[in-house]
């Protein structure tokens, strides 16, 4: 089993999160439902639409948000698969094609010792 | 928990909204698990609490099963976020309550209305199980699906708050130490595991039904719990047997008779002499209508009996036109399953209302192991005066007197002693 990182933009995440209706809740929760019931689900969490950005060796702060509400990373999961297309595969029941949103499936890059 | 036992206020609160308190608690340990069980109890309890706080201005919410609802799931959230339950979720919902994408969502699935009662189900069999013993599985069912006060199943049962809050926490660790979750009971246990179910809604209904508590609401309020408890297993095709309809049934018909056994004084009135127009024709429809459905199927179980009997006697014009012969079958079949004595005792009146007196007589006596018992005594007595034998009888009355705690019980048996004279 490899492990892969779901990063999700757009959908929901273009929204306010008052203006997610409930049903489109729940069926995240029961599409991560049938993820951890078949051992799949490692974690994760949706993310608030603004944040700070740390730049730089002068780290620099500046304010977000920093691209279009279309482009914003809106959460993430980590999941098992084992392989790339396995993990392509498993991410087409994600709700987040109904709002017409985006998935970008990264394998997680294992270091050498 | 304490319990501010003396506000008025908020006892009416308290067993007003008795019943959500059930469903939360059931909705919430389900939740946590069943070791977390005093966590669930004391959000519930807080929400009630807080509910007494705002409401008392007068402002109380338009829909207060939502407002309640909602109160309880933020509690629930915050506890979840803050990492506070003492005991680790073991359920496979753990992974759903560890991510924001899934747990305000989940708990909200946890408060619908059928994964409410999804939960009291699962709860009526953790509270059910056998490692358990009936008083204390009455007693946590009492707590936990009714949601009545640890003061109100004291006051139920005659006793004092504190023996009931030690028999509850006895019996919760018991919970943890056998590891008992709230998962459905396997196939193969199930349907064992139903019949102990069944025989402490039994237990509960016949504790408001027999009891000689003073208060007439505390002794209602047991009745309506079993029989609601039953309802909730008859409506799930899980637990939708044939023997759940029986007990239903049973319930229905003695239920209808609750108010024409006492007079108005407090007396005990017998069957023979209940005003028939007084039997609630609501509940005897209802118990006809269960015995319907206790028909389906194949399963012949005591209650099936035991309900039929109930039904001859319900549904009979009168005392003289009851179908003696069919019921005393009924109780042969009865006895036959359960070599109960009590139901001997009860084969003998019915042949006494057939063949007389004498022959009831002569069937009582051979009796021994009821010989200590009021009831037993009670009826030798009413026999003997039947047969015209005052001597005898006025010694088995007597007998009977010195071996009854209730009041009423006491009132009838003098009265009938005056009788022997």
């Amino acid at each position: 089993m490899e492990k892969f990182l779901y990063l999700f933009r757009g959908g929901m995440a273009s929204e306010e999160a008052a203006n997610v209706p409930q049903e489109h809740m729940q069926k995240w929760m029961k599409w991560m439902e049938s993820l951890g019931q078949k051992g799949i689900l490692v974690g994760g969490e949706p993310l608030q639409p603004t944040g700070k950005q740390v730049n730089g060796s002068k780290k620099t702060v500046i304010d977000g948000p920093f691209v279009e509400a279309k482009e914003l990373v809106g959460g993430y999961l980590i999941v098992n698969a084992k392989d790339i297309n396995q993990a392509v595969e498993i991410s087409k029941d994600c709700p987040i094609f109904e709002l017409d949103g985006k998935l970008e499936v990264r394998p997680i890059q294992k270091m050498e010792v | 928990m304490s319990h501010p036992g003396n506000s008025e206020a908020y006892k009416t609160v308290d067993h007003l909204f008795r019943h959500e308190a059930g469903k939360m608690v059931s909705a919430l340990t389900h939740l946590f698990g069943f070791p977390n069980i005093e966590q669930a109890e004391d959000i519930v309890q807080d929400t009630i609490l807080k509910a007494l706080e705002i409401w008392k201005w007068g402002k109380i919410p338009e829909n207060p099963q939502a407002w309640l609802y909602k109160t309880a799931k933020n509690k629930a959230i915050d506890i979840i976020r803050r990492e506070k339950l003492k005991y680790k979720i073991e359920s496979e919902i753990a992974i759903l309550l560890k991510s924001e994408y899934s747990l305000a969502p989940k708990i909200n699935e946890m408060f619908t209305e059928g994964e409410i009662k999804d939960s009291q189900l699962r709860m009526m069999f953790a509270c059910c199980h056998p490692s358990i013993s009936s008083e204390a599985q009455i007693t946590l069912m009492l707590k936990t699906l009714c949601g009545l006060s640890v003061h109100e199943i004291a006051n139920a049962f005659l006793t004092n708050e504190e023996t009931i809050t030690k028999r509850l926490y006895r019996t919760k660790e018991k919970i943890r130490e056998e590891k008992i979750s709230l998962d459905y009971p396997g196939a193969d246990v199930m349907p064992a595991r139903l019949d102990a179910v069944l025989k402490t809604l039994y237990l509960l209904f016949n504790e408001g039904y027999s009891s000689s508590h003073p208060e007439k609401l505390i002794r209602e309020d047991l009745c309506e719990e079993a029989i609601r408890l039953a309802i909730l297993l008859s409506e799930n095709v899980k637990t939708n047997q044939s023997h759940v309809n029986a007990l239903l049934a049973l319930m229905c018909y003695h239920a209808s008779r609750f108010d024409t056994r006492l007079d108005d004084s407090g007396l005990i009135i017998l069957l023979k002499d209940q005003d028939r127009m007084q039997w609630n024709k609501f509940l005897i429809q209802k118990g006809n209508e269960y015995m319907t459905r206790a028909a389906e199927g194949e399963m012949v179980h005591e209650f099936h009996i035991e309900a039929a009997i109930s039904s001859l006697h319900a549904n009979a014009a009168s005392f003289e036109e009851t179908d003696w012969k069919l019921i005393l079958t009924l109780y042969d079949s009865l006895l036959n399953r359960t070599n109960n004595p009590v139901v001997a005792l009860n084969r003998c009146l019915v042949l006494g209302e057939l063949e007389g007196s004498e022959k009831a007589i002569e069937e009582l006596r051979k009796m021994k192991e009821l010989s200590e018992n009021c009831h037993y005594n009670t009826s030798l007595g009413e026999m003997y005066l039947k047969a015209g034998n005052q001597t005898e009888a006025k010694k088995y009355f007597g007998k009977a007197l010195t071996l009854t705690t209730s009041n009423a019980e006491t009132e009838l048996i003098t009265r009938k002693m005056s009788m022997c004279e």
